[in-house]
């Protein structure tokens, strides 16, 4: 079934990809003023030998090799001892590293759900995020509609990610407006006493270190 | 006890890191960051002095009165001491080095 897509108008004898989805435009359009800037630059600075293309590629894998994955870890390491945890809330970014985790120079405050309060992260003003240890953000942590609603109606938006929480629980929403980034330290799931740090790592989703989700329950 | 704050009223042109809909909110400092770069002046290349940040927490009520979905649950958000002014009955100044 074709689906229907505000942003074009498709014909009933458009192609459709076998999964019945309208297939994606080639990009034929100029490039932007930005985008012929950072071209422009990068092929400066490469000439002029301030780097070089393979560390700009490096740079690139590096990033990508991020992932929250190694957040999980951080979580589930904090779940498992208690000194680390608070190292951890002390100061997170030294706890990062201490794991051995490459964050540069992000500075980073975990805050700590617990059975009365839950924590959750936004930047109002642009994107900001722990990329450094958690990866690339999703998409919609950028858009105008998280951003914009979830420091005014946290509940609401925090139910339309299937999370809804009682009057009672405190909600803690953290707007990234300077030099800071924020991780969430969920509550340890029940029912997981005695887990290792790796499987306890693997309940740990992204949703739950920005705190539109919590993490997965036991299997 | 914590420091009670509000939120300079000001509307500059320019980067600025003070999001308006904290601008004239009080609030509490709930931990002091350290000194920072101030970004009104690095998005211009100006040479800044580190600045003392702060962590300020709100209540959604002091947000958004009676529209707040729960007047009880907090924001809190980064916000540079010049954006700050002590309220009355905190006579203590802002320590200039947190």
């Amino acid at each position: 079934m074709p689906h229907y897509h505000p942003d074009h108008d498709h014909h009933d004898d458009e192609p459709l990809s076998p999964s019945g989805h309208p297939f994606r435009p080639d990009n034929d359009a100029p490039l932007s003023y930005w985008q012929t800037m950072e071209i422009s630059i990068r092929e400066l600075l490469i000439d002029k030998g301030v780097t070089t293309a393979a560390e700009i590629a490096a740079q690139i894998d590096a990033m990508d090799a991020r992932s929250p994955a190694d957040g999980a870890r951080v979580v589930a390491r904090a779940w498992t001892d208690a000194a680390f945890r608070e190292r951890l809330l002390h100061d997170a970014s030294a706890a990062s590293r201490e794991m051995g985790f490459d964050i540069g120079a992000l500075r980073l405050i975990a805050v700590e759900n617990t059975d009365d309060a839950h924590n959750v992260i936004v930047c109002t003003l642009c994107s900001c995020y722990p990329r450094n240890l958690l990866g690339l953000p999703p998409d919609w942590y950028k858009t105008r509609a998280y951003r914009s609603r979830v420091v005014r109606e946290p509940r609401k938006v925090l139910a339309e990610f299937g999370l809804t929480l009682p009057e009672s629980t405190r909600i803690r929403v953290h707007d990234s407006t300077a030099d800071m980034r924020y991780i969430v330290l969920p509550v340890r799931p029940a029912g997981t006493q005695g887990w290792s740090e790796d499987r306890l790592a693997g309940l740990v989703t992204r949703d739950a270190m920005i705190g539109t989700g919590l993490p997965k329950n036991p299997a | 006890m914590p420091d009670r704050v509000r939120v300079r009223m000001m509307m500059p042109p320019g980067h600025v890191r003070t999001p308006a809909y904290l601008r004239g909110k009080t609030g509490i400092i709930e931990r002091s960051l350290g000194a920072f770069a101030n970004p009104e002046q690095l998005a211009y290349r100006q040479k800044s002095a580190p600045r003392p940040l702060y962590r300020v927490r709100f209540t959604m009520a002091e947000i958004w009165g009676p529209a707040a979905e729960n007047p009880d649950d907090t924001l809190d958000a980064e916000i540079f001491a010049h954006w700050l002014e002590p309220l009355d009955d905190s006579h203590a100044p802002l320590p200039s080095r947190p």
